[in-house]
């Protein structure tokens, strides 16, 4: 590959998206966003970043779409593979360490970092973060993409351990949609994906109904619904 | 108990399918393209999750190992518990700064190197001074093929009294010394250490004077974290302390009025 040998190498590459994932008691959660861009163009408003590899085990997939794309088809199915001999769903550890050996051994080429999270009936609910480079970090949350920059200072004020399913929903949201707020390369819906002893349960949370931030403004249908409600006409309701 | 087997089921597959199985010729191609590197024709690599200095010593009864636990990513410091510095074999420490992911692919050479070791079932075990030595090849034969490790090493390790504390870097230098310091470490801390370091540091002494030098990193290393292991081997045996924090000093009048006395400065 031809690269420019002075670049610096302290800049990190920024990828489109905000992706998240927590443990809370019992299992875990993974959030992301929706928009897929090219450039300045949103190419998909509604793309799906959370990717099943296993019954138990799903990836959030930030930076390029192709690079993560294929990395979760590889270890789909290597772990696919594995889960035939081994007699018994894989744990979420390994499926993270296929994760890393292909990110670790093919670092030059690719350009993706993903948020391994998943069940496993050995350590429970667990989050993995393979951040680009294939350096692998189990953690009791993890954040990525370019949106999770404005994340860093979000959780390290609201993060707790042992939180409830339903509190580690909401931390979840709410830290995806200030993202949003405010990344322009995530938009778009919020998707969720819960993962526990009893299985998998996915949620939508459309962009209209995620709550306002600071100097946003409430949705309207059109500018005549604002002025006839300030205005009524005579004998309207 | 469970999980080591399944452990063993997954390289014992790995070897299966690489070495003595020989399935379709097109299964056996795409496993080792992907799960081992290419040939590139230019492979020089650019560091992404860092960490930053570790400084070693040698003290009355051993080595002594600082480090922070901070990985940075590019200026943001992105993870905060990162172990630097693990346990080698019976008689070793290792310590790295640099790219976390080519630390963690060294680990697991130097893993095999030991079960390799240990195989032989002869009494014998490695020692920090050839495990340095092992390491020193890894990292220059890298470095000749243009495809670097890119760390730089802190090994120091007790075996048969004798203390042994060395560096290698990832262009493949490598050297021993009474006191050693990677990256930041290098300008900060072994001036400190030239002037304080003796051959009978005590312990408490060892551990004072690399936590002065670790909060001269904090003040002045940009990549440093607050949150430090301090890790002891001696010949009984080896320990890596719990993470902790240092305090830091700030009310000094100089700080507190920096501008005293000086017209129209900020």
């Amino acid at each position: 590959m031809d690269r420019d040998a002075t670049a610096d190498v302290n800049a990190p590459h920024s990828m489109g998206t905000t992706i998240v994932g927590v443990t809370y008691n019992g299992g875990v959660i993974l959030g992301a966003d929706s928009r897929t861009s090219t450039g300045l163009y949103v190419a998909n408003r509604a793309s799906d970043k959370i990717t099943q590899l296993t019954d138990n085990v799903y990836i959030c997939r930030s930076g390029s779409a192709a690079d993560s794309q294929i990395v979760s088809d590889y270890v789909r199915y290597f772990l696919h593979q594995h889960t035939i001999q081994l007699g018994q769903p894989a744990t979420v550890k390994v499926a993270a360490n296929l994760v890393r050996l292909l990110a670790y051994n093919n670092k030059n080429m690719l350009q993706t970092g993903i948020i391994v999270g998943g069940w496993d009936k050995y350590e429970g609910g667990k989050i993995y973060g393979i951040p680009l480079g294939g350096t692998i970090l189990e953690q009791p949350f993890a954040i990525g993409g370019s949106g999770s920059s404005y994340l860093y200072g979000f959780f390290d004020q609201a993060w707790k351990d042992g939180m409830t399913k339903e509190e580690a929903e909401q931390l979840v949201v709410k830290a995806v949609s200030l993202a949003i707020a405010r990344d322009g390369a995530s938009g778009g819906v919020v998707r969720t994906v819960t993962i526990n002893s009893e299985g998998v349960t996915r949620n939508f949370y459309p962009g209209d109904q995620l709550p306002l931030w600071h100097d946003e403004v409430e949705a309207h249908n059109s500018l005549l619904d604002i002025l006839n409600a300030s205005n009524p006409e005579p004998m309207s309701t | 108990m469970m999980r080591t087997s399944f452990a063993a089921l997954i390289i014992a597959s790995c070897i299966l399918m690489r070495a003595f199985v020989k399935p379709s010729p097109l299964h056996t191609l795409e496993m080792d393209t992907l799960l081992t590197s290419e040939g590139d024709s230019q492979r020089t690599q650019y560091p992404y999750v860092t960490g930053t200095s570790v400084i070693g010593i040698k003290y009355k009864d051993g080595i002594l190992m600082a480090a922070d636990m901070g990985g940075s990513y590019g200026s943001t410091i992105r993870y905060k518990s990162v172990e630097r510095i693990k346990q080698v074999g019976k008689h070793s420490l290792i310590g790295a700064s640099g790219e976390i992911s080519d630390f963690q692919e060294i680990l697991k050479y130097l893993d095999e190197l030991i079960l390799h070791d240990n195989m032989w079932d002869d009494g014998n075990s490695l020692g920090p001074k050839e495990v340095h030595s092992y390491l020193t090849r890894v990292m220059y034969n890298r470095r000749n093929k243009f495809d670097p490790l890119w760390n730089s090493l802190v090994i120091g390790g007790v075996k048969n009294g004798h203390k042994y504390l060395g560096s290698v870097s990832m262009i493949g230098v490598n050297f021993e010394d009474d006191h050693i310091a990677t990256g930041f470490g290098n300008h900060l801390a072994r001036p400190l250490l030239r002037e304080e370091w003796r051959e009978d540091l005590s312990f408490e002494e060892g551990v004072k004077l690399l936590e002065k030098c670790m909060r001269n990193l904090l003040y002045r290393d940009r990549s440093a974290v607050n949150k430090i292991q301090i890790a002891k081997i001696t010949e009984e045996g080896l320990t890596v302390s719990q993470p902790y924090s240092l305090k830091t000093f700030w009310i000094f009048s100089a700080f507190q009025n920096p501008t005293v006395g000086a017209e129209g400065s900020w």
